[in-house]
């Protein structure tokens, strides 16, 4: 129960209401630390739990939906088929807040095509992937983002090119791309936040180790692999809409990428000189970066001016759930006209 | 030579070359002689070609009002010289040829028993209309002159048609009436009439009725239905289902200030992607559909399922062609019966409605969505090309008498009066749960939609009790949609034999009975309107010594369920009449295995064995 001195966020909800039923998943899996995340900034975000739609495909990734904001409406489909339900739901109800959670099986080998055509239709919603190079619930095989070169459990070696999610999307002409680390929250929390803010397909890629068959020696998704080769290209701070600047900062490092809500996310220079509104760079970065084996981090492209899929389609404000016989049916003088006998 | 003159009862086949435009003649002929006030019903017999290959367009006129195809042409329009000799060979004997004049009459395209006309299309054309893509569309108007003054239909009737066809381009009348004319004069100056076939005004057949197609009339059953949401992927023949629908929105559903749309249509990647877009909006709680023939069906099998096991509504018209893989995509078939019923790995029975004409497509649509929110369960509309794409005479379709029946859902305001509630519970014993929305304002109305074993409660389950007391609430809840679906239509009049059939096929039954009895065999008649079956066909089976279920696929889909689903001693009555090449089936496709089948009866009960 809480107390008078129980802390709440802006709509006056305890940090409870944004948990839910336990993790099934492996004790160190990184998909539990994104969960943690994830409540974090939906609770921070004041995210309304009945207005929150939670859609997931199969795999390990897709079960995570379960252990967050147990009160909000899930859906756990088909294998490969979240972004065509998450579609759907929010053509149904656009006042919903779509939230994706898929896995790198589930987004870039059986679910590619539906992963492009929503990037493609920049849907209003969150898209994360929950990559971990490897199939989970099926013992261990490599999936399409394994690295070339890497190695599984029992040896075997990863002959084929990896699908880069990030590249991938930018090329398609996703709005917002970040990438981040399951074990960095302070990266990840505010680039979801930014990510909900966002009208338009937000992915962010998560790389979220596997501790049961993707954590050892020659894997390039462990978390020895990663800790080494990060490359964090900012800090990011989330700054929500009519909230004062109280982060300091010193002038020509910060980049502020503001959102449709109002609110902003500043990022912070780190190592390198990066600007995530330029898609060329960032598609040269990604590429430059793979080569060398590195792994870089933080918000790679956004661009908050686009038109997001029911603005394009000049879809009614009114979500088309709440429309009745009066606004959905042809009226009556219309319809004898319409059946007057033909020629 | 004098012979009886015949009346408005004939079949005119025209022949021509897919990509020549043919379509604006046929369809000007057809509601000529439909202004006559003539029952007409054509049959587009097109390949799946964008230019080149041979097309036809089937014209019949009976004076009973038969709208089933018949197999025996009468009077044949030859203009694609790829075709000809075949063509002629189909022309029933005493019947009509109008040919282009360098068509050969020789081998065996010269029939003694057949009425040639020989008409110099191309020269007139190249005489009378300057060069250019115009010119195929004119000389297709020439024919429908000729066939004007042949059969005797008053020219004005032919430019009140064209009018009508053309209403956006006025201009078009003129031109196409000189081509008309043109044919017309040609035939009354150059050939001599000496064939019976005429046409004569009729009245009291055609009064109401109008021109629909079933796709047509299926979107505008989901656009009265309240559907807000189409996913799908283009494919023959369902495309202009939901092309029609958009068209209609576009109409109907703009609001005329702002712009903006009371719907969301989008053309999906693919079918598996269509299907999930349906089954994401009805779960945030708008009606939503998918068009799709054969091959989008196997697609979205998966998620059919998924719709079926976590108690989804969707709506899914499924317009049948000739399968299996691509098969014969313009062509038709009511082949998807059995794939359709039982969609989907594992236990699965869906709701599967039958439709036979333009009214039930557009009423069945309508109660598709009805059904589908109160059984929160994929149902499929089961058409097919025939009824889908051709054109066909009806009654204006009735504004809907009813408000949208959304089944059980519980809004924040019943939550709150509910000590507890579980979202797979079976509280009223139909089988039927209640389910809340995405986005009611309650601390209680969330739950977790899944694909995997669950309970009451909607937990994730693997426990064998649990699993199986949930497959049986399905067995229940499919049981009480037994009674909901459209029932059977029955006529019966005690005759000991019966035909059983189920949607275009209807038609055919329609002409075959008339003949039967004509020739003795008077028979009863049940039309299958919807699976599950409802109890009344097993009770009408056995009260028939035998039961003939014809239908149009190789296996006798309906045939086998049927047995499946009848008391042994029940189906053993049963007999299966198949017809599968692709084209609507005709009368005589039943009337001649139901007689075979008496003489066999016959010689088994006289012993005479095979003569």
């Amino acid at each position: 129960m809480s107390t008078p001195t129980a802390q709440v966020n802006i709509i006056g909800l305890t940090r409870e209401v944004y948990k839910g039923l336990p993790t099934t998943l492996c004790a160190g899996c990184g998909h539990n630390s994104i969960t943690n995340h994830l409540i974090k900034a939906l609770y921070e975000h004041g995210v309304e739990p009945h207005r929150l739609a939670k859609m997931s495909g199969i795999g390990c990734s897709s079960k995570t939906p379960a252990y967050f904001v147990e009160r909000a409406h899930g859906f756990n489909g088909v294998h490969g088929r979240m972004p065509s339900a998450a579609t759907g739901a929010k053509l149904a109800n656009r006042d919903l807040m779509v939230l994706g959670i898929s896995g790198d099986g589930d987004t870039a080998s059986i679910g590619l095509g539906q992963y492009c055509h929503l990037i493609r239709r920049n849907l209003d919603c969150t898209y994360i992937i929950e990559n971990n190079g490897v199939y989970g619930l099926t013992k261990g095989q490599f999936s399409a983002t394994a690295d070339v070169g890497s190695v599984l459990k029992g040896g075997t070696v990863n002959a084929y090119e990896m699908i880069d999610v990030c590249g991938l999307a930018i090329e398609l002409g996703a709005t917002f791309v970040a990438r981040s680390f399951s074990g960095d929250g302070k990266q990840l929390v505010p680039l979801l936040q930014a990510a909900f803010s966002h009208r338009g397909t937000a992915i962010v890629d998560v790389i979220s180790p596997c501790v049961t068959f993707n954590d050892h020696e020659g894997s390039t998704k462990s978390y020895a692999y990663i800790k080494d080769h990060d490359i964090i290209l900012h800090t990011a701070d989330y700054i929500a809409a009519g909230t004062e600047i109280v982060v300091d900062y010193e002038p020509g490092n910060v980049q502020e990428v503001e959102f449709d809500d109002g609110s902003r996310v500043l990022l912070r220079k780190l190592a390198v000189d990066y600007d995530p509104s330029d898609r060329i760079a960032a598609l040269t970065m990604l590429h430059h970066s793979r080569e060398r084996g590195e792994f870089i981090t933080g918000l790679l492209y956004a661009d908050t001016r686009s038109q997001d899929f029911c603005s394009r389609e000049r879809m009614t404000r009114q979500p088309l759930v709440e429309l009745g016989e009066d606004e959905l049916r042809i009226g009556r003088d219309a319809w004898s006209a319409l059946m007057q006998v033909a020629d | 030579m004098t012979v009886a003159s015949r009346i408005n009862d004939l079949t005119i086949r025209v022949a021509t070359i897919n990509g020549s435009g043919s379509q604006s003649s046929n369809l000007v002929l057809t509601h000529a002689i439909f202004r006559l006030g003539i029952p007409v019903a054509p049959k587009n017999v097109f390949p799946s070609n964008i230019e080149g290959l041979p097309t036809w367009f089937d014209v019949r006129v009976t004076p009973q009002g038969y709208t089933c195809r018949s197999r025996e042409v009468d009077l044949l329009v030859a203009l694609n010289a790829a075709t000809w000799t075949e063509d002629v060979v189909a022309v029933k004997p005493g019947g009509v040829v109008v040919h282009e004049a360098t068509y050969p009459v020789s081998g065996v395209a010269a029939r003694a028993d057949l009425t040639y006309y020989a008409v110099p299309f191309t020269e007139l054309a190249k005489a009378h209309f300057p060069a250019g893509s115009l010119r195929k569309y004119l000389l297709n108007m020439i024919y429908v002159g000729v066939l004007a003054e042949l059969l005797g239909i008053p020219l004005d009737t032919i430019e009140a048609s064209m009018r009508a066809q053309f209403k956006r381009k006025p201009k078009a009348v003129e031109a196409n009436m000189t081509a008309v004319t043109l044919g017309a004069e040609y035939a009354r100056s150059n050939l001599t009439k000496r064939d019976p076939y005429r046409l004569e005004p009729m009245h009291g057949m055609t009064d109401g009725l109008m021109f629909f197609d079933g796709n047509k009339a299926a979107a505008l059953g989901c656009v009265m239905a309240g559907c807000t949401v189409v996913g799908w992927y283009p494919i023959t023949p369902a495309s202009s289902l939901c092309e029609s629908f958009i068209a209609y929105c576009e109409r109907y559903r703009v609001d005329p200030q702002t712009g903006e749309r009371r719907v969301a249509v989008v053309q999906a990647e693919d079918e598996l992607a269509a299907i999930g877009m349906v089954l994401g909006a009805t779960w945030a709680g708008a009606r939503a559909m998918t068009s799709t023939s054969g091959p989008g069906l196997s697609l979205m099998t998966e998620s059919v399922g998924l719709g079926y096991f976590a108690e989804l509504p969707a709506v899914i018209f499924d317009v049948q062609r000739a399968g299996p893989s691509t098969g014969l995509p313009t062509r038709t078939m009511q082949g998807d019966v059995a794939f359709a019923y039982t969609l989907s790995h594992g236990d699965t029975k869906h709701l599967v409605l039958l439709p036979a004409t333009v009214l039930e497509a557009y009423e069945f649509a309508m109660a598709a969505f009805d059904l589908a929110d109160r059984f929160q369960t994929p149902v499929f509309v089961l058409s097919d090309l025939d009824l889908g794409m051709n054109a066909w005479l009806t009654p204006p379709l009735p504004y809907p008498e009813h408000g949208f029946d959304r089944g059980k859902v519980l809004d924040a305001h019943a939550l709150s009066r509910l000590p507890d509630w579980a979202r797979y519970r079976d509280v009223d014993g139909d089988g039927i749960a209640y389910r809340t929305l995405p986005g009611t304002p309650h601390p209680n109305a969330g739950f977790f939609t899944r694909g995997t074993g669950h309970d009451e409660r909607a937990l994730y389950s693997e426990r064998s009790d649990v699993w199986q007391k949930n497959l049986d609430r399905l067995v229940r809840k499919h049981e009480t949609a037994r009674g909901a679906v459209p029932q059977p239509l029955i006529e019966d009049a005690g005759h000991a034999c019966a035909i059983l059939a189920y949607g275009t096929t209807h038609h055919a039954v329609v002409e075959a009975r008339d003949r039967l009895r004509a020739a003795g065999y008077a028979l009863d008649y049940l039309r299958v309107r919807a699976l599950p079956l409802a109890a009344e066909v097993e009770a009408f089976i056995e009260r028939h010594e035998r039961v003939y279920v014809v239908e149009q696929n190789r296996d006798g889909q309906l045939y086998g369920l049927l047995r499946q689903e009848c008391a042994p001693h029940i189906a053993a009555r049963l007999s299966s009449i198949r017809h599968y090449n692709g084209v609507p089936i005709d009368a005589e496709a039943i009337v001649e295995p139901f007689l075979a089948a008496q003489d066999s009866l016959a010689a088994a009960a006289t012993g005479t064995g095979s003569l």
